[in-house]
């Protein structure tokens, strides 16, 4: 039996691909419900490793470009791309987005209204990435811990895990050096009146905005990075700051409903790649950042094949030393 | 060089904002050569909640400057300034209380007056100003001993927009370290400040927002050493008229 403590992201995934190749899986999860301890909860859920890379490592894109491809085997996954627009007044940061980035091509105007008739007329240029997708987190989390018990894995909740556990995937709670948090902050809108239908990112020197669908004309809105363990509601300045972005983008979302506000803390470590690391005896899987959905599952793959390598080499000495 | 009686060795001091993960940061830092580097302590962060960053910061093992990046009053400034003081038990703040948001640039009248209550409390104090000579002696009389004006707006990278008033400051302040900070935004542009006799530059965006912020931080380090050779070496002046670069005098009688 291999036991998992967490049943947010990291735990869920790793689950699911020891299970997938036949072992037994128990994890504890200390909260009563899936998602609800989980920052997950306040991703964006966008798979956009090529967008991501402007400013992360090109480990985000060899481990991020199959993201959408192992989701969509478990959720409903959204795979119309990423539309990258930027005010005319800052059309040197779409110049250096585009430099800096790959997989995408340049669309005009006339091209921005087909794919996005919300944004009309209101941006002369923009990024397509047609390769990337986007899903909802919290139904991708729920989605995730059915595939996982339908292949037999146990879910235990609201209950801590015991001292000793195969895989540590308790995040925030979790003790490994250098890990440290980036706060987050999120919003999401119910804005019938708009229809987006897929991710777009608004660039902008100070504020980088990015609106994903949700369905039924809400959407969520975010981010901020702060270098900082609060936990506080976000503050008004950022909110105030999102808010105007999302407004650059279609002045109908000023009549839209907030439905919620939130901010949320992503466990990073100093390169703000996620690391499978030895940590007091037990395997660590942490440091997912801002990039959980994106790339958990290429790490899940790397602790499964970990975990059962070593597994069976234990078994193995076992089996000899009993030969002997 | 001396701030404040302290000696510093490198004319960098560099920015920790905005860079694509503290690793590169870390390394970016190394690459530059700095003594100093800057850390801005925003209200998100003021109850201590920025720890985590901090420590890394503190494992580079440079003198840390805090900074009151984003605050638009005295009050503002003051409160920032001492809750720096504790966090990074240093006198040094450099003082920044931005007039206008878009421009961010400085208001100069807060300014002074934070400078003034802050010297007052014994903090030593690194106004972020803008290249205005009345604003430098002001800010001198309270109690200052180092200037930093701008070069440009802050992230704008226009580099020194106005090179004849910062020539002007450094000779209307001889014995006053000058530290150009705000718009740097390529290696020449640090260069010309070097030539221009300032005594150190400050910048951020300029590495952080590069392609690569480690190469750009060692050729930040390279252009300051350009930049000040170049002063110290006394460079030939501008003239109108040529002046061949080979002797004209004894040559060869061709037939």
């Amino acid at each position: 039996m291999i036991t998992i403590a967490g049943a947010g992201l990291a735990g869920l995934s790793s689950a699911l691909e020891l299970a997938r190749r036949g072992a037994a899986v128990r994890v504890f999860e200390a909260n009563p419900s899936i998602g609800a301890g989980s920052v997950s909860r306040f991703a964006g859920g966008m798979l956009a490793p090529w967008c991501e890379r402007e400013s992360a490592d090109e480990a985000v894109v060899t481990l991020g470009a199959q993201a959408a491809d192992w989701w969509g085997r478990i959720t409903q996954v959204s795979r119309l791309g990423t539309l990258v627009v930027a005010p005319t007044r800052d059309s040197a940061e779409l110049t250096r987005f585009s430099r800096r980035t790959s997989a995408h091509r340049a669309v005009d105007q006339a091209e921005i209204t087909t794919l996005e008739p919300a944004l009309a007329g209101r941006f002369s240029h923009g990024l397509l990435y047609e390769q990337e997708a986007h899903l909802n987190p919290r139904m991708a989390l729920l989605d995730l811990a059915k595939a996982v018990k339908d292949l037999g894995v146990e879910i235990v909740l609201g209950t801590k895990a015991p001292a000793q556990v195969d895989l540590d995937c308790t995040g925030a709670s979790a003790s490994v050096t250098d890990l440290r948090f980036v706060r987050g902050e999120m919003a999401i809108l119910s804005c019938p009146e708009v229809a987006i239908n897929r991710t777009v990112r608004l660039l902008h020197p100070r504020i980088p905005l990015y609106v994903v669908p949700r369905g039924e004309g809400v959407y969520m809105i975010g981010a901020t990075m702060v270098e900082s363990t609060s936990t506080r509601p976000p503050t008004l300045r950022s909110l105030s700051e999102l808010f105007n972005a999302a407004f650059t983008l279609n002045p109908a979302f000023a009549e839209a409903a907030v439905i919620e506000t939130g901010a949320g803390l992503r466990p990073a470590f100093p390169d703000n790649l996620p690391r499978l690391v030895k940590n007091d005896g037990r395997l660590h899987f942490n440091g997912l950042y801002r990039h959980g959905f994106l790339l958990a599952p290429a790490l899940a793959v790397q602790a499964a094949q970990l975990i059962l390598s070593e597994t069976s080499h234990a078994n193995h000495r076992q089996s000899n030393t009993a030969n002997h | 060089m001396q701030f404040y009686g302290v000696d510093v060795s490198s004319r960098l001091l560099l920015g920790t904002a905005q860079y694509p993960s503290p690793a590169v940061l870390s390394e970016a830092i190394v690459e530059s050569r700095c003594d100093v580097v800057t850390v801005s302590l925003r209200r998100e962060t003021s109850d201590g909640t920025g720890a985590g960053f901090w420590d890394l910061l503190r494992e580079a093992g440079k003198r840390i400057l805090p900074n009151t990046a984003g605050c638009h009053s005295v009050a503002e400034a003051v409160t920032t300034a001492q809750m720096a003081r504790e966090i990074f038990e240093t006198n040094w703040i450099k003082l920044e209380v931005i007039g206008h948001a878009d421009t961010l640039a400085p208001d100069v009248f807060a300014l002074v007056e934070a400078a003034r209550v802050l010297s007052a409390e014994g903090f030593q104090v690194f106004p972020y100003t803008t290249d205005d000579l009345i604003v430098g002696e002001k800010l001198l009389d309270a109690g200052c001993e180092v200037l930093m004006p701008w070069g440009a707006p802050i992230g704008s990278g226009q580099g020194l927009r106005n090179p004849d008033a910062l020539r002007a400051m450094r000779a209307h302040f001889p014995n006053v370290p000058l530290i150009v900070d705000a718009g740097i935004g390529r290696p020449s542009d640090a260069v010309q400040a070097m030539e221009l006799g300032m005594d150190a530059v400050l910048l951020n965006t300029a590495v952080a927002k590069s392609g690569d912020p480690v190469l750009m931080a060692r050729a930040m380090a390279l252009a300051l050493d350009a930049g000040r050779a170049g002063l110290v070496a006394d460079p030939m002046d501008r003239r109108d008229m040529a002046v061949p670069s080979t002797p004209t005098l004894g040559m060869a009688e061709l037939g």
